[in-house]
């Protein structure tokens, strides 16, 4: 190797140590920007870019936790609501069913004009729409101021229905006629024990003011626990649609029975 | 549960009535009316028949010979058949449903128990 080769082979490797130089430098510069980027970054306290991204989530979960939190409240909202329909509508459904009974009861009082078919009704509104399974329908004999049976459904222990006579004003059946006021016994405060004198109900039969009878209910069927709602207003229905009822098949069958007799007699008189 | 046919057996006009009334929300609801089982079957040799609403204490023929009847008529087995009755005592459900009624309803009815087990019986019926 020659002196020239030698000075080539220096000039080359400072060229190089230059080189190295100036990227340490270089190096060393950028190291100080990013040191001082860190500690103005530190000191204003700003982002970074995923810091902001993280923010940005945050408030957005932010929203959904709040968006959530009122789904969930209109949810609990909507449920009472719900459960408010649902109880509104088992009402309807029971107001429609006592319509319909009343309904029923009504167009069956007053389809007919013949007084055993109209006792034959309210037999059956007593027994199939009230549930009762032992009672007596009473009239009123002006004469004797007594009422008496006319109708009846006996079933043990009791017995002796048929022969039921109650004096106007005595005894709680008496007491009933003359005030005109149902007795129920659950609304009597001394309460007791059931007996013929003082059954579980006794609804008066009323033409406006005037009592012409009663229904006396001794016992439920034995699927029937007790009166509902709908069957107090069964009895008001009774006391008034029945009462009316019967009167007009009353007056009805004795207009006919007289009829028969003026045409019998009207017959005989232009035969002879 | 359109156009259903339904034949109501009652002694009681004031029960055919009531349940007649019931029966019309299903919408174009035929119903036929029978007094007591005699007249109900001339009613089922005659009519196509979805359900059968029948009472037990009837006369001429009661529910229950009814129900039985009906059973053992090939043509009109599989109709459903409820029973509504003042009879409430537990042996005289079991005896009802024994003989193939579907159902047994005590008196006094309640319209909406009423038209849930209808519903019921006709959905299970068409399948």
């Amino acid at each position: 190797m020659t002196t020239d080769d030698y000075n080539r082979k220096g000039e080359k490797f400072l060229e190089l140590f230059n080189k190295g130089k100036e990227f340490t430098e270089e190096l060393l510069r950028e190291n100080q920007r990013l040191r001082y980027r860190l500690a103005s970054v530190e000191a204003t306290g700003a982002p970074s870019a995923n810091q902001e991204e993280i923010q940005q989530l945050r408030a957005q979960m932010q929203v959904l936790a709040d968006e959530n939190r009122r789904l969930h409240e209109r949810f609990r909202e909507v449920e009472e609501e719900n459960k408010d329909f649902a109880t509104r509508y088992v009402e309807i459904e029971e107001q429609n069913n006592n319509l319909a009974n009343l309904y029923v009861a009504s167009y069956q009082l007053h389809s007919t004009l013949d007084f055993r078919e109209v006792i034959q009704i309210v037999q059956e509104i007593v027994i199939n729409l009230i549930g009762a399974e032992a009672f007596a329908i009473l009239l009123l004999d002006e004469k004797t101021n007594e009422l008496r049976t006319i109708a009846c459904e006996e079933e043990a222990p009791w017995t002796g229905l048929e022969n039921l006579t109650v004096r106007w004003g005595e005894g709680v059946l008496g007491k009933v006629a003359k005030s005109g006021e149902a007795y129920y016994v659950n609304q009597d405060i001394e309460g007791g024990e059931i007996t013929l004198e003082k059954p579980l109900a006794a609804v008066p039969l009323k033409i406006k003011e005037h009592v012409i009878g009663q229904i006396v209910i001794y016992s439920l069927l034995q699927q029937k626990d007790s009166f509902s709602a709908v069957d107090y207003e069964l009895f008001s229905l009774l006391a008034a649609h029945a009462a009316t009822a019967i009167f007009s098949s009353k007056l009805y069958s004795q207009s006919e029975r007289k009829l028969n007799t003026i045409q019998s007699f009207l017959d005989l008189l232009t035969t002879t | 549960m359109e156009n259903t046919t339904f034949l109501v057996v009652e002694d009681s006009p004031t029960m055919r009535q009531l349940i007649s009334f019931s029966l019309k929300r299903f919408k174009n609801a035929r119903i036929i009316e029978a007094v007591d089982g005699v007249d109900a079957l001339k009613k089922l040799s005659g009519e196509r028949i979805d359900l059968i609403l029948t009472d037990i204490n009837m006369p001429v023929m009661d529910g229950l010979k009814l129900v039985s009847l009906v059973r053992q008529n090939a043509q009109l087995q599989n109709i459903p058949i409820i029973i509504i009755t003042t009879e409430g005592a537990e042996e005289d459900r079991e005896r009802g449903l024994a003989l193939g009624a579907n159902a047994y309803i005590s008196k006094p009815i309640q319209s909406s128990h009423l038209i849930k087990t209808i519903s019921e019986l006709l959905s299970t019926a068409l399948g």
